[in-house]
């Protein structure tokens, strides 16, 4: 179907041109330099630079002593490396009272358990789409696609109203429970599933397995890629929401590190909390980056079938 | 054969596979939007019952409130279209060009481009504020400085000319995510025999390439990266907020219809009807992008 219309979109292009252009081929995933992709460099190596150059502001500055932070000129690279910063940071923390390592403990423990219950969920529910029948599938699912463009910001008094009624403000289920919905995960592990050859399934059934047994060994294993995915997709979710504790906890032991780390840092803008600043960005910002590197290559394969059609 | 297939799949136990995220999925996106949409038509402190008062609140929203009309949606409108659209057009020229580089340098550029995207805008401000600090120590001011482009500090972060910019700046450097990603990986899989059978047919230049071949072979990643960039667009709150450090920002300047929202909703006003009414309105909003994007790349038509 979709060859026909690349067929069609070819013609097209040779109505509109009957010369014979001289072939130079497809330029896609070169194996090496070629002196046509100097211009590509030449544009996009100004983008880069912009685009790393908060990163590594984060990490310059998180490492700088006081003295650098007060400098003028500004210096944007450190000259002495210190951890000033990170001590100064898990100093203004015993100040309230409550350690920087209850708040990190606090993330993990509401970050693990999303994820996990999450990708359950969603790998549950897309096996139901792609593989089984039940009344109200049709429906079902194009709710979910149409909810992949879901404002979660835009309802957050009717949230609010939610989490008070189901009685579990201030626990650490209102960490959990509001973000357990990714209608997008869903969509990728359904694309993902659909690609799995029937036959598989087929012949597990012959071979005495039921549906349950064809989920856990025949669909998991396959759509390893999709999960690590979606498990990234959630980790971002949960990890940098502040939401949740601003809004949903009140109790400061059971708030968590990114509201913690904001809270710190808002509305101040002396130098010396920039070092500080820094430092508990940094905290926040590597294992998105540490986690997004070791997935990368599953990521992409993924977002090949992420097509909405 | 299908006749057996058919019945074991209607089994009951089918249900238990797709419950828990009905069940979660009903109730924290389905229900919120229903009670979004009910509470816009009453007055709520969240303290007494609500009290129907039909479409005064949609009437109070369009004709007397001035941050709205004036700040807020204008605000809204002009960011979503520059990181919506703009942001969007932008992730499919880098990816399209870092689809004709050698692999590892490709792997290497695609983090990068991707890192801002991974932390959001609104917790990533801090550094920002460093940047556009409104001193002369701020980097951007230093340098603007230095290079004798300006003769005095400027105040990026309190010029209300300027807030805005700053604010759709930020938004548009971390809005490079997911749907860049699917487009780049739409692009690398491109079948290259046609862009092959197509130069041998006629095609001349790269910009027929992309519009003959590019898109029309990854519309479904087009779409994708679409309803990505749409819904990063709407789906910030607190980013003028962070940079400038003031609720509201200076004069509203760069004050989107979610911090809107937020503001009546839970800076005090506990006006959640009212609050409900914006939210109906944005979502209304979105789904004019979203309709917008479904006609350039949606399925089932032809090219």
């Amino acid at each position: 179907m979709m060859s026909s219309k690349v067929d069609q979109a070819i013609r097209k292009g040779l109505r509109k041109n009957r010369r014979k252009a001289s072939y130079f081929g497809s330029m896609i995933d070169p194996k090496g330099f070629h002196p046509s992709q100097l211009k590509f460099y030449i544009i996009l190596l100004p983008i880069l630079v912009i685009m790393m150059l908060p990163i590594i502001y984060i990490i310059s500055t998180a490492f700088k002593p006081i003295n650098e932070l007060y400098a003028y000129p500004p210096k944007f690279f450190t000259r002495q490396l210190t951890l000033q910063n990170f001590i100064s940071l898990s100093e203004a923390t015993s100040q309230t009272g409550i350690a920087l390592g209850r708040y990190v403990f606090n993330s993990l423990l509401v970050t693990v358990i999303v994820i996990f219950l999450s990708l359950l969920m969603s790998s549950l529910a897309a096996f139901a789409f792609s593989y089984l029948n039940f009344k109200g599938k049709k429906f079902l699912f194009a709710a979910n696609q149409f909810a992949i463009m879901f404002i979660a910001v835009a309802v957050a008094v009717p949230r609010f109203m939610v989490i008070s009624g189901l009685g579990i403000t201030n626990t650490y289920l209102a960490h959990i429970i509001p973000l357990l919905a990714m209608p997008v995960g869903v969509f990728l592990l359904k694309q993902f599933i659909d690609q799995i050859p029937r036959e598989l399934n087929e012949a597990a059934i012959i071979d005495g397995a039921n549906k349950w047994q064809v989920f856990t060994r025949i669909t998991l294993p396959n759509i390893k890629p999709a999960l690590s995915t979606i498990a990234i997709l959630t980790f971002q979710q949960v990890w940098n929401n502040t939401e949740t504790s601003n809004l949903y906890i009140v109790d400061e032991p059971i708030k968590t590190l990114p509201y913690y780390l904001g809270s710190l840092t808002f509305g101040t803008s002396s130098i010396a909390s920039q070092g500080i600043s820094a430092a508990a960005s940094l905290i926040i910002f590597l294992p998105n980056l540490i986690l997004f590197i070791i997935l990368q290559k599953q990521v992409m394969n993924t977002m090949a079938h992420s097509g909405i059609k | 054969m299908t006749k057996t297939r058919k019945k074991r799949k209607f089994e009951w136990s089918n249900y238990l596979f797709i419950a828990p995220y009905a069940s979660i999925f009903l109730i924290f996106i389905v229900l919120l939007l229903v009670i979004s949409l009910l509470l816009s038509f009453t007055y709520y402190d969240s303290v007494n019952a609500p009290k129907i008062i039909g479409l005064t609140n949609y009437v109070t929203l369009f004709t007397q409130d001035n941050v709205f009309m004036q700040n807020a949606l204008p605000n809204t409108i002009m960011y979503a279209l520059i990181v919506g659209p703009g942001g969007y057009a932008l992730a499919f020229l880098v990816a399209w060009m870092l689809a004709q580089l050698p692999r590892k340098f490709r792997n290497v550029a695609a983090i990068i481009i991707y890192l801002p995207s991974l932390v959001g805008s609104v917790l990533i401000s801090v550094v920002w504020k460093a940047i556009f600090s409104g001193d002369s120590r701020g980097y951007l001011n230093y340098v603007l400085l230095e290079f004798g482009v300006i003769n005095a500090p400027v105040q990026w972060l309190q010029d209300t000319n300027v807030i805005t910019w700053v604010v759709i700046l930020v938004g548009l450097w971390s809005s490079m995510g997911i749907g860049f990603l699917a487009m780049l990986s739409g692009i690398l899989n491109v079948n290259t025999e046609l862009y092959e059978a197509a130069y041998v047919d006629g095609l001349k230049s790269r910009f027929q390439e992309i519009i003959y071949i590019t898109i029309p072979s990854i519309k479904p990643q087009m779409m994708f990266g679409a309803v990505m960039a749409i819904v990063n667009a709407f789906n910030t709150a607190g980013l003028g907020t962070a940079l400038t450090g003031a609720v509201p920002t200076p004069q509203y300047a760069g004050w989107l219809i979610t911090d809107h929202m937020n503001d009546y909703a839970f800076g005090g006003r506990m006006e959640m009807g009212y609050a409900s009414a914006i939210s109906v309105v944005l979502l209304m909003i979105v789904m004019v992008f979203y309709f917008v994007a479904n006609r350039f790349f949606g399925g089932k038509d032809d090219v």
